[in-house]
């Protein structure tokens, strides 16, 4: 046993750092491009870019979310779509209603041209992969929303919410699905995951209740809308206005 | 006698004889082997380049374009491993259409060795992940994931230890905390333990009982938090343990034009390397070992 031990310690040699050379190796166009891994590729890449590109609707204008000072086609657009494609799915779980809808001005990342609209758009518009969560709200929280949109002065997207400012930015009226707000009622509003989760500082979200996770994708409910339209022709409303006299 | 002890008392008796002026090592052949690191991060599905029109990263990046460079840095030196720290997913469609598929299949057809899990690798869930693992002919580490009540145990092991002409390579995996970072839903019951004591546990597994030559840790804790820093990252994991020769970094997207040299606990000098993200670099760190050297009597030299 002793004899065995020394010859494998003879064996395992003791190796020691001499020297460590590091550095970085830019990938750039001046590599030749593997032929076998490109070919590899090619169906890949043809046959999203061929799904990506095909169009399943058209958009009668170029929408930009800088377009509009409280409201935005854009994003009036991706509000409402929320409610239409959501609501439905939100129903048949909950048998309840959504009663409004918020998004963020931020999240709009891209603007949709006037023409063909691919599945693409979507991914432009849309990249990240937030689903749709949908919180019970009440009182304080509906009150701080609305000092929230209040005070931002931003395009943030709504649907089905109205909201109108006097002149100095306080709040005028408010409605939600055309009605004055009960404050003792609980409102389900939709908004994305990231938002529920304190991005752009929504903390007013944040619900102790149940919040009903839809586990439908922003940019997948954008492209089924898109199948359902024939014709993108969002307009300015006066969902977010402010009165300037 | 158990090997490990034999050895801990030739060393010594090998050091007495160095005080002498005689060393042991010294009658030996003298000779050196090299061995090359490759390391990616934060590929985020970037298979294919950008595009001439990109605002920031023009005709940059491309796996077709990392297969050659690759295919040359083992031509020169076969001894090389491949291994990337995570966040494989997410980022362009490819990873919308098919899962990672495509990801796991090039990085095979690359020959990549060794990968650790990044945060985005759970965003089709944890069965998504697992679904894909067939795709890939490289294995996964993680040593501080715990995910025994997971569809993942048993395939994802703490640590991985290659040989290469004849060195002994240790590689374990750390991953950063899921917890508001990833949805519980998409993580499942996977348990995040915190990685310091961990990366001290593993160092010391495969430096003194597996005996391994080179330990590296393949992290995807992110870089360092300035503004936090008491967050766990690769810089406090090389201060604070020992042992370690090499840690590859992911997470921050931290471009490093060159590795960062750091002291761990002991005073040694240990390396921190991240090459920020989307395949626009490859990480390259040669390690030349020798035998017939003296251990304590120079230090090793770092060229960055």
């Amino acid at each position: 046993m002793f004899v065995m031990a020394v010859f494998i310690t003879a064996c395992k040699q003791d190796y020691s750092l001499d020297k460590i050379i590091g550095k970085r190796n830019a990938i750039t166009d001046s590599l030749k491009t593997n032929a076998k891994i490109e070919a590899y590729i090619k169906p890949y890449r043809e046959s999203v870019n061929k799904d990506l590109d095909s169009v399943i609707a058209f958009a009668a204008d170029t929408y930009s979310k800088n377009d509009g000072e409280l409201n935005t086609a854009i994003g009036n657009f991706m509000a409402d779509a929320v409610f239409e494609m959501c609501n439905p799915v939100f129903e048949k779980r909950t048998k309840q209603t959504i009663d409004m809808v918020l998004l963020n001005h931020g999240g709009i990342r891209s603007i949709i041209s006037k023409g063909d609209i691919t599945s693409r758009t979507a991914y432009e518009v849309m990249p990240f992969d937030n689903s749709v969560v949908v919180t019970p709200m009440k009182g304080q929280q509906i009150k701080d929303m609305l000092s929230f949109l209040a005070s931002k002065k931003r395009a943030h997207p709504i649907s089905k919410l109205k909201l109108t400012l006097s002149q100095d930015y306080s709040i005028k009226e408010a409605l939600i699905n055309g009605s004055e707000i009960d404050y003792e009622k609980i409102y389900h509003v939709a908004t994305n995951d990231y938002l529920y989760n304190g991005g752009s500082r929504m903390h007013f979200l944040k619900s102790k209740d149940t919040v009903y996770d839809l586990d439908y994708k922003i940019r997948n409910l954008l492209i089924d809308y898109f199948k359902k339209i024939d014709t993108l022709q969002p307009s300015i409303d006066d969902r977010f206005t402010h009165q300037k006299d | 006698m158990n090997r490990r002890k034999f050895i801990q008392q030739t060393s010594a008796a090998s050091a007495l004889i160095g005080l002498g002026g005689l060393t042991l090592s010294s009658s030996s052949v003298k000779s050196t082997k090299r061995i090359t690191i490759l390391h990616t991060n934060d590929v985020h599905s970037h298979i294919d380049p950008f595009g001439p029109n990109d605002g920031r990263n023009a005709n940059k990046g491309g796996v077709a374009r990392r297969a050659s460079l690759i295919e040359a840095v083992r031509k020169e030196n076969p001894n090389t491993l491949l291994l990337d720290a995570g966040d494989i997913f997410q980022g362009t469609p490819y990873f919308n259409y098919y899962g990672g598929e495509l990801e796991f299949k090039l990085m095979s057809m690359l020959k990549y060795d060794l990968a650790t899990i990044g945060n985005h690798d759970f965003d089709n869930g944890i069965e998504g992940l697992y679904s894909q693992l067939p795709n890939a002919n490289f294995d996964f580490v993680s040593a501080n994931y715990d995910f025994k009540n997971t569809v993942l145990d048993t395939h994802v092991k703490p640590y991985k230890i290659f040989l290469k002409d004849g060195i002994k390579i240790g590689v374990f995996g750390l991953g950063i905390e899921l917890e508001g970072l990833v949805g519980k839903k998409l993580y499942k019951e996977t348990v995040y333990n915190h990685p310091i004591e961990i990366a001290q546990d593993m160092s010391r597994i495969l430096k003194e009982e597996q005996q391994c030559d080179l330990v590296i840790c393949l992290s995807h804790l992110g870089y360092y938090y300035k503004n936090n820093p008491e967050i766990v990252s690769d810089l406090l994991i090389a201060r604070q343990t020992k042992d370690i020769d090499l840690i590859i970094g992911g997470h921050t997207h931290t471009f490093l034009p060159k590795p960062t040299v750091e002291k761990n606990s002991i005073g040694k000098n240990v390396l921190v390397n991240q090459v920020g993200c989307y395949g626009l670099y490859v990480g390259q760190v040669d390690f030349y070992l020798e035998t017939g050297k003296e251990k304590q009597a120079e230090g090793t030299t770092i060229i960055v």
